[in-house]
């Protein structure tokens, strides 16, 4: 367990440093909902309307932009060959960095999600939902990008690839998580949407690990 | 550098379990020819061995294989009464690899690499600060590794094996980019570790100065053989990759 602690803090360390890319998801998502109440109009009707689309499309290419890196980094200087020679599963190993990678990209969303929902005019009712929809949600953005990350490791700019197999693997959690927010909106119950962005989390944190190790696997051949 | 601060005696520790490596006519094939084939060797515990061979023999493929990381087509390895067949996860975790790839973080410092990788292999701290002192890195300890030279790298990567403690060490040119006194510290070490149990491979084309230590030559011969090649050749069908059965 302290092995899983020592990777998870190294990972998030290494993603807060300088060229870390651990601001590049955050900073993308700010800008995307900042730019679109001037590229829509600022009728706070049409806004609201569209609100927890964007914020979630945004979410979602948010996690994808530092995806590649997650496993990339460590094949290219030799780390990933010592973490399978580690006493962690290998899938102990995706599980810690996938939380890392939750850690310093799907976390940050969270935090900031409610700021924004404001400014597209979300009504501050709906701002609850809106965060318990992305925390159910982004951690299976996460989780599913190791797949992919792994199926890319050993591909040099392998990051249009990855956004490829990724992309349709997140449009259920993209559905659901943005029907709980507009549910909300519209005075309908949000919490079976959320019950189901959550499903996906749980199905991706068991299925995941175990997808991503088994690539990983093949590539270190 | 004195070179009395580069052989400061690490404690050397011996390993209960005494365990030969046996490695049981072993292939392994690439991109659709064999790198070697029925390969048989048996080092006991405590015993060095080179390997030896041209560029290309198949050293690093051997070791890959051995550590597990590559499938053989066909044989098997065997460290003590743990088979690389049967059970991956236990050989693993006896193995301490050093590869072309140092496997250090520039933005952490020095001793931050070596903690970082003892707490990942759930070893004891307390061998970190013999280990940075042994390989000279004690001064530079607090430098983040970006501002290191490729030779202090390497250092930082092979004080790596001290510090994690594993039986079977799996050197893969160790000593690229080190000079003359590191490079002696690298049989220095070789030795302790053989002194105390543990078994060490290296593929190295410099003499390290070992006395006693077995030569493994690879000749790449298994390609040149013509009845080889056609085997090679005629199984075209079979792709490599999908090649040893286990994931």
């Amino acid at each position: 367990m302290s092995a899983v602690l020592a990777l998870l803090r190294r990972d998030v360390a290494l993603a807060l440093r300088l060229g870390g890319g651990g601001g590049i998801g955050l900073a993308f998502f700010v800008l995307t909902v900042v730019l679109v109440p001037l590229g829509v109009g600022p009728e706070t009707g049409t806004l609201a309307r569209i609100a927890a689309g964007v914020l979630w499309i945004a979410a979602l290419l948010a996690a994808l932009l530092s995806l590649d890196r997650l496993f990339q980094a460590d094949h290219e200087d030799g780390s990933l060959d010592q973490l399978m020679l580690s006493p962690m599963p290998l899938e102990q190993v995706v599980l810690a960095k996938a939380c890392a990678h939750w850690v310093t990209t799907g976390l940050p969303l969270i935090v900031v999600a409610p700021v924004l929902g404001l400014s597209l005019s979300l009504p501050v009712e709906v701002l609850p939902v809106l965060i318990v929809s992305m925390a159910a949600g982004t951690p299976a953005l996460s989780l599913i990008g190791t797949i992919g990350a792994a199926i890319t490791v050993g591909v040099r700019r392998g990051g249009l690839l990855l956004s490829i197999l990724v992309l349709p693997l997140y449009i259920p959690t993209l559905i659901f998580g943005a029907r709980a927010v507009e549910n909300a909106l519209l005075d309908l119950d949000p919490v079976p949407a959320l019950a189901l962005c959550g499903a996906i989390t749980l199905f991706s944190a068991a299925l995941a690990p175990f997808a991503a190790a088994a690539a990983l696997r093949i590539n270190a051949r | 550098m004195t070179p009395g601060g580069l052989f400061a005696k690490c404690p050397v520790r011996g390993y209960r379990a005494r365990m030969d490596l046996e490695i049981d006519s072993l292939s392994c094939r690439r991109g659709g020819r064999w790198v070697f084939q029925d390969l048989l060797f048996r080092a006991d515990a405590g015993e060095a061995v080179l390997l030896r061979g041209p560029n290309g023999a198949g050293k690093s493929t051997l070791l890959r294989v051995i550590a597990g990381m590559l499938p053989p087509v066909v044989g098997n390895v065997r460290l003590g009464d743990i088979s690389l067949g049967s059970d991956r996860a236990s050989l693993q975790e006896q193995i301490g690899y050093a590869g072309h790839h140092d496997a250090v973080k520039p933005a952490l410092t020095v001793r931050q690499n070596l903690e970082l990788w003892a707490g990942i292999f759930g070893a004891d701290g307390a061998t970190i600060d013999p280990a940075l002192e042994r390989f000279g890195l004690a001064r530079f300890w607090d430098r983040p590794v970006a501002q290191c030279s490729a030779g202090q790298r390497r250092r930082l990567g092979l004080a790596r094996l001290p510090v994690i403690e594993r039986p079977l060490w799996l050197l893969d040119e160790p000593t690229v980019s080190l000079d003359a006194d590191a490079t002696a510290l690298v049989a220095e070490l070789i030795r302790d570790h053989c002194a105390g149990g543990g078994i060490v491979m290296a593929a190295t084309h410099i003499d390290l100065g070992l006395e006693g230590a077995r030569v493994l030559q690879l000749s790449g011969e298994a390609v040149s053989d013509p009845a080889t090649t056609a085997t090679a050749a005629g199984t075209g069908a079979d792709d490599a990759f999908l090649d040893g059965d286990w994931t």
